[in-house]
């Protein structure tokens, strides 16, 4: 295609300055492996434009939004009520927020089950479990900020069980608290995580996530890439730019109408404003995301042998989770000695969350 | 050493032996002669029988008060004859007449009161005589409610205790333990359904169903230890004590004069006295239910004003139900519109408000609540209709963005397709 003549003229430009061109050559030549189960790998992308929704509507709800206990729930309903398509960037904004977490397990157990994890990409591992980690504290800090009433108790009950950890469980939670309760500076800190912290950590992350994708190219199933190492004929593959971005583009575009569909047929509601002196409304749940190991935790005895049960829970969560963060390390060098204990790992773990969400929704 | 064993010395054994027994039979022997009337008469069968696990329960035994403070006689003593003796002042079984003096001289001394409870009220004795009880009593009516009849007895409780025969929720069955037996109450000209009437009544449903222990049961209305029938020209006074805003509409109204120059019981003649229902607007129509046309001529000028009463209170009735309608639709949907909602609150108040106006049987006034009703019911109507006109709005606009994204995407395919081919 050729080019219009400004745009020549800028690129000339910054090629004479930058060598542009040498520094776009690697991903001239990046490519992507096709298989039938390449569509696994838009999902990264999808999550990677999710975010960056997340980050424009973010900064134009701040434009409105007010931090504080007597004004935040003021200040969404009159984002809600009076801003011009305030509403829409809202309702974008949090249900964006749940796509983009359930996109980023998606994506989490599609390199699980396609073994993308394996050396040498232990480290892109490393990097996006964490970046789920602070996907899902976004998730947990932006909860509270409208101050209302499922909001408040949320975050209650969420940090009640934070502090059940042994030792340092008590002082995280006045850490996070802002004190012994749930107050207005809890929720100038949850807003202090939520717009400066947790996105300062992301982009750090995400930019490093991206940097060793790009570094070390994608991955191929090992059995394809045994059958491919044979038959370099047999290898399949297309170009990233223009082939594979413009489908990942579709893919982003189809992402905006589900958002689109989802903020106008149900828009996010506002709730009624939170009130500490009243109890806790009944059957409080807290988002889907949390729900399994919120099920659990309900579910284990108070007493397991001379064990607290919600500091066991707490624990064994805490070790899974610290487990699943270094899953790569554990595989050997030798993948047939593993016996794809991993993949088994990951498939228990997919039926066991899935399982103890729908039992929570479900349950009363 | 040598020093304490010297001092020990003058207590041997014996010594020690000696006053622990002396200790001992002091102390069985304070046990048998603090109330030695209960080792007998726990023992005893009805009516002479009382135990001690029932009298234990007794408010005037948990203030230290024994048999004797109401019996005499002398509790110290195991004796029966000592102890029931006429010498040391006992009276024996207390005469049905002479129970409220009885109890009146503790409980209308202020001074003995104020040690146990000084917000107590010392006047009920001073009362049960006014009462229609206290002067059937004096004319030697033995049938009569006395103290003991409406507290019990042996086992006498606080009010605020629930399992008080006069905890506000047990009067009603209390009173009725005579007043609804319709044998116990021959002779009297007085009817025996007031507590199957109350049963219904929305009074006794506030009181036991929704446990309001400010709602009215027997005593709010009759007294209790005054207990009398409020009278034909006092019943206002007695409803108004709680129905405070309908009492000062009523006072200025045309039915007041009109009433008590017929002599007609104020309230009860259009809401009834021991049954009263909830009042339903249809009170004022022309059915089953209604009051007025009771009284009132078919056509005639108060016949028209309260249809015209009758007709503003359904329309606003209906605006307030149409505007909630859009607004559940509207809040379904997803919209926000908690501020109209709470403006219902505000029109729903207009219509209540309208209720009570009308004991002031002005049109003029009750239309004055009604047309500030309507106002907000209308206000709100228009936030819910431009709700769901934004709803609209926003469905159309999803709409075009997704014939927009469709476009988009069918031009990227078909772009892959121009340079993959």
């Amino acid at each position: 295609m050729r080019e219009m003549s400004p745009l020549r003229n800028v690129r000339r430009w910054l090629d004479e300055r930058f060598d542009w061109d040498d520094l776009v050559a690697p991903f001239r030549k990046k490519t992507v492996p096709l298989h039938r189960l390449s569509y696994w790998y838009f999902l990264g992308g999808i999550t990677l434009f999710l975010f960056v929704i997340q980050v424009v509507t973010g900064i134009l709800l701040l434009l409105y939004y007010r931090p504080g206990a007597s004004e935040a729930f003021e200040s969404v309903q009159y984002i809600m009520t009076q801003v011009q398509f305030g509403w829409l960037i809202r309702s974008i904004h949090s249900w964006s927020a749940n796509l983009m977490i359930f996109t980023a397990f998606a994506h989490m157990f599609s390199v699980l089950f396609l073994k993308s994890y394996r050396k040498p990409r232990e480290l892109t591992w490393v990097s996006g479990v964490i970046l789920l980690f602070l996907v899902m504290g976004f998730g947990f800090s932006g909860y509270l900020l409208p101050w209302n009433t499922l909001a408040f108790f949320a975050t209650k009950v969420g940090t009640e069980i934070t502090g059940q950890v042994p030792i340092i469980g008590k002082p995280m939670m006045i850490f996070l608290r802002g004190g012994e309760e749930v107050t207005g500076a809890t929720l100038t800190r949850f807003f202090g995580f939520h717009v400066a912290v947790l996105p300062g950590l992301a982009t750090v992350l995400i930019l490093l996530h991206v940097l060793l994708v790009q570094r070390l190219g994608i991955s191929i199933p090992p059995k394809l890439e045994v059958q491919w190492t044979a038959n370099p004929s047999a290898k399949r593959e297309m170009k990233f730019f223009p082939n594979f971005m413009l489908r990942e583009m579709m893919a982003w575009y189809v992402a905006l109408g589900v958002l689109g569909a989802l903020a106008a047929v149900f828009p996010w509601n506002l709730g009624v404003k939170a009130d500490p002196f009243v109890s806790a409304p009944a059957g409080i749940k807290p988002e889907w995301y949390f729900l399994f190991m919120f099920q659990t935790l309900k579910l284990i005895p108070s007493k397991v042998w001379f064990i607290d049960g919600d500091v066991l829970g707490v624990l064994t969560f805490g070790l899974v989770g610290l487990l699943w963060l270094l899953l790569p390390f554990f595989e050997s060098d030798q993948p047939s000695r593993t016996k794809g204990w991993i993949t088994g790992f990951a498939v228990f773990a997919l039926a066991y969350m899935a399982g103890m969400s729908v039992y929570g929704l479900l349950a009363k | 050493m040598a020093f304490l064993r010297n001092k020990l010395r003058p207590f041997s054994a014996t010594h020690v032996g000696l006053a622990g027994f002396v200790v001992l039979a002091a102390c069985v022997g304070y046990g048998q002669t603090t109330n030695s009337c209960l080792d007998c008469h726990s023992a005893l069968p009805d009516p002479l029988g009382v135990s001690q696990e029932k009298f234990s329960q007794d408010i005037h035994a948990q203030k230290g008060l024994t048999c004797a403070s109401c019996h005499g006689g002398d509790p110290t003593s195991d004796d029966p004859d000592k102890a029931m003796s006429r010498k040391a002042g006992w009276k024996g079984k207390i005469e049905h007449k002479q129970i409220p003096q009885l109890c009146g001289t503790c409980h209308s001394d202020p001074a003995y009161i104020r040690q146990f409870n000084p917000s107590l009220r010392t006047d009920q004795l001073d009362q049960y005589h006014t009462s229609v009880h206290g002067k059937r009593l004096a004319a030697g009516d033995t049938k009569v409610a006395v103290c003991t009849n409406c507290h019990s007895v042996h086992d006498i409780r606080a009010p605020s205790d629930p399992r008080s025969t006069v905890n506000p929720v047990n009067v009603a069955n209390t009173c009725a333990r005579c007043h609804a037996d319709a044998d116990y109450m021959k002779g009297y000209s007085i009817p025996t359904d007031q507590f199957a009437k109350y049963s219904t009544s929305v009074h006794h449903e506030a009181l036991t169903v929704r446990g309001d222990l400010s709602a009215p049961t027997c005593t709010t209305c009759h007294g209790n230890h005054g207990a009398a029938p409020p009278g034909v020209d006092k019943v206002q006074n007695v409803c108004s004590n709680c129905h405070t805003f309908q009492a000062q509409m009523y006072e200025k109204s045309s039915h007041k004069k009109a009433f008590e120059a017929a002599s007609l019981p104020g309230c009860v003649v259009c809401h009834s006295n021991h049954g009263i229902s909830h009042p339903t607007d249809a009170k004022l129509g022309d059915g089953p239910e209604a009051v007025c046309m009771r009284c009132h001529a078919p056509g005639d000028r108060c016949d028209q004003a309260r249809a015209e009463i009758q007709s503003s209170l359904s329309r606003l009735d209906e605006a307030i139900k149409g505007a909630d309608r859009v607004l559940r639709v509207a809040e379904s949907s997803g919209m926000e519109v908690s501020e109209a909602r709470l403006g219902q609150d505000q029109a729903r108040d207009s219509l209540t408000k309208a209720r009570v106006t009308i004991h002031s049987f002005k049109r003029e006034l009750v239309d004055q609540d009604i047309q500030a009703g309507l106002k907000i019911a209308a206000k709100n109507l228009q936030a819910g209709n431009e709700a769901m006109v934004e709803r609209n709005h926003r469905r159309v606009g999803f709409g075009i963005s997704l014939i927009a994204i469709g476009i988009v995407l069918a031009g990227l395919r078909l772009y892959i397709k121009k340079i993959e081919s």
